[in-house]
């Protein structure tokens, strides 16, 4: 394990920021710690790099003990959310200064400098200062200045929390690809359980301070442990007991089997994506989500009385663990 | 149209024409008796104690000032609100009060009556005068920007490895240097133009502990009048000085 959080806790006066929180992060995997805003995922963040001391637990990096460790000794890369750039400094300083302050040799920072502009493809400004950059280009300065003294570890705080969204999904291939080469230990904070699912091996859903469930993308998706995991990582139905997501509902011109009776209220096309609104017969209202082609095979009006039936729904018990997938 | 020259006029009247009236009054009889006024050996002694005062207490009041910012700024320590109240005391509280407290305190008698050395009439009392007084400058003008650059920087460079010392010397001091250097500005014309507080610790005696300010004083009680307005013109020369610094400091501000 790279990175391992034992019943962390911490709080702020009364708020609670984190309570009992125990993680583990494999060597070289690319985590992401999912949550709404105060669920306590930077606070978390912030306990590993060493910038908020926990009330009670432990914290280990690479397998040692790194509790009371301060910032400077844990080897640790931070990618601040506003990016922290120093901006009375150049960018070839920023990027400079983990080396400048460990006084390595002048021409070893050079190389390395200038090989990391040309990785995080700022290459020829150098000369420039933050303030003289977008906001993409400065993210990327902030993640080249974090890698320059080669962390055993890179933390990233909402990296792309400030972007738009053309640049917030390049930035995200780009950050895949980059993990990919230099294979470092990442975890980075997000509140977009899309970016969560598309970049991360595994991903960390935390809400009210604790976690909620670890898994690999496609198991928190198909497999959530509970409720909240369930509506937070996708769109989600709820039919009495049941939790259904849109796409898991068909719909029908004809009865068959099980299926209710239901009135489309509305359509919205999004693109690729067609979501319908419809009530159902004993009153239930149901989101289905649906293909183009789908939609068009169906021909929907407002209006329309057609029939839905669900092909897969989860059924949680009292205490939030799930019982088994139901196929209707 | 009426802000315009109702400040004009305010101004007119309160700051330009005294100010102008003792430069004419200087300058009534030529070039000549201003000279013979200013190059009297008590009134070089006197400019020469006031920038010596000014000397020390300058940069012991920066040094106190940025520690002090900082402490406030950077440290939940329990108290610090109350260190915050404090350092706003010079302002409110009448320099004579505390010329006369120092004078309580290191007077014969007083709990530091008997250091071994000469503390009052002499120089040490005038410098701690002085300090008191004008202790709050460098403060006031660093807590807002300390506040405003926030911490996100130093965290950045404490996550790169830097000890606090190279975040400060790299990163903090760098932020804040056009702040500690309008409140430097500002220490050195109070110190400049320090009068109540000195004027009881000092003894003022001509030659020896005299300031600038006690000379314009003493000469005008003395009915020489040339005298203190040349002490005077000098004391103001020194205030366009300092003034001048701060239009180059400001400027440097906006440029950065």
């Amino acid at each position: 394990m790279a990175i391992e959080a034992r019943n962390v806790t911490k709080r702020f006066g009364d708020f609670v920021a984190l309570d009992d929180v125990s993680i583990a992060v494999e060597s070289g995997s690319l985590t992401a710690l999912l949550g709404p805003s105060g669920s306590g995922k930077s606070t978390l963040l912030r306990v590993i790099a060493g910038l908020e001391t926990p009330d009670s637990g432990e914290v280990f990096i690479s397998g040692h003990e790194a509790t009371a460790l301060a910032p400077q000794k844990r080897g640790v890369g931070f990618v601040f959310q506003h990016y922290a750039p120093f901006t009375h400094m150049t960018v070839w300083n920023n990027i400079a200064f983990g080396l400048t302050i460990r006084k390595r040799p002048k021409a070893e920072i050079g190389a390395r400098v200038d090989e990391l502009l040309e990785l995080v493809q700022l290459k020829g400004l150098g000369k420039r200062y933050p303030a003289q950059l977008s906001g993409g280009q400065r993210q990327r300065m902030a993640l080249a200045r974090a890698l320059a003294a080669e962390p055993e570890v890179l933390l990233l705080d909402e990296p792309f929390g400030a972007l738009d969204a053309r640049v917030r999904k390049e930035l995200r291939e780009w950050l895949l690809r980059l993990h990919d080469e230099m294979q470092v230990t990442t975890i980075f904070v997000t509140h977009d359980q899309e970016e969560a699912l598309e970049v991360a091996d595994a991903v960390v859903v935390m809400n009210n301070a604790r976690v909620e469930q670890v898994a690999p993308p496609r198991e928190l998706y198909d497999d959530p442990a509970n409720p909240f995991v369930m509506s937070f990582v996708g769109p989600v139905n709820r039919i009495g007991e049941a939790w259904v997501r849109p796409r898991d509902i068909e719909i029908t011109h004809e009865p068959t089997g099980p299926a209710r009776e239901a009135q489309v209220e509305r359509i919205v096309r999004l693109g690729f994506e067609v979501r319908v609104d419809l009530v159902r017969d004993d009153g239930e209202r149901v989101h289905v989500q649906l293909t183009r082609n789908e939609a068009e095979v169906l021909e929907l009006a407002p209006g329309d009385i057609v029939y839905v039936r669900t092909r897969r729904e989860r059924v949680f018990s009292a205490n939030g663990e799930p019982t088994r997938p139901v196929p209707a | 149209m009426i802000a315009r020259y109702g400040s004009l006029a305010y101004l007119t009247a309160i700051l330009v024409a005294p100010v102008s009236l003792i430069f004419w009054r200087a300058f009534e009889h030529g070039f000549h008796p201003f000279w013979a006024a200013i190059s009297n050996p008590n009134a070089v002694h006197a400019l020469k104690l006031t920038l010596e005062i000014t000397v020390v207490v300058v940069p012991l009041n920066t040094a106190f000032g940025i520690l002090c910012a900082v402490a406030i700024v950077r440290h939940r320590i329990p108290g610090m609100g109350l260190v915050n109240a404090f350092v706003d005391l010079p302002l409110a509280l009448s320099p004579v009060v505390v010329g006369l407290a120092l004078y309580l305190l290191y007077g014969r008698g007083g709990w530091f009556g008997d250091l071994g050395f000469q503390v009052l009439f002499a120089l040490p009392a005038m410098v701690l005068a002085t300090t008191f007084v004008s202790l709050p400058f460098v403060v006031r003008e660093v807590v807002p920007v300390l506040r405003e650059i926030g911490t996100q920087q130093e965290e950045a460079a404490a996550t790169l490895g830097a000890s606090s010392f190279t975040t400060f010397r790299r990163i903090t001091f760098p932020a804040i240097r056009w702040a500690v250097a309008y409140g430097v500005v500002l220490t050195s014309a109070r110190s400049l133009g320090e009068f109540g507080a000195v004027s009881i610790v000092s003894g003022g005696i001509a030659g020896r502990t005299q300031t600038l300010t006690q000379y314009v004083q003493a000469s005008y009680e003395n009915f020489d009048q040339t005298g203190a307005y040349a002490a005077s013109v000098l004391l103001a020369a020194l205030a366009v000085a300092t003034l001048f610094l701060m239009t180059v400091v400001k400027r440097g501000d906006r440029s950065s």
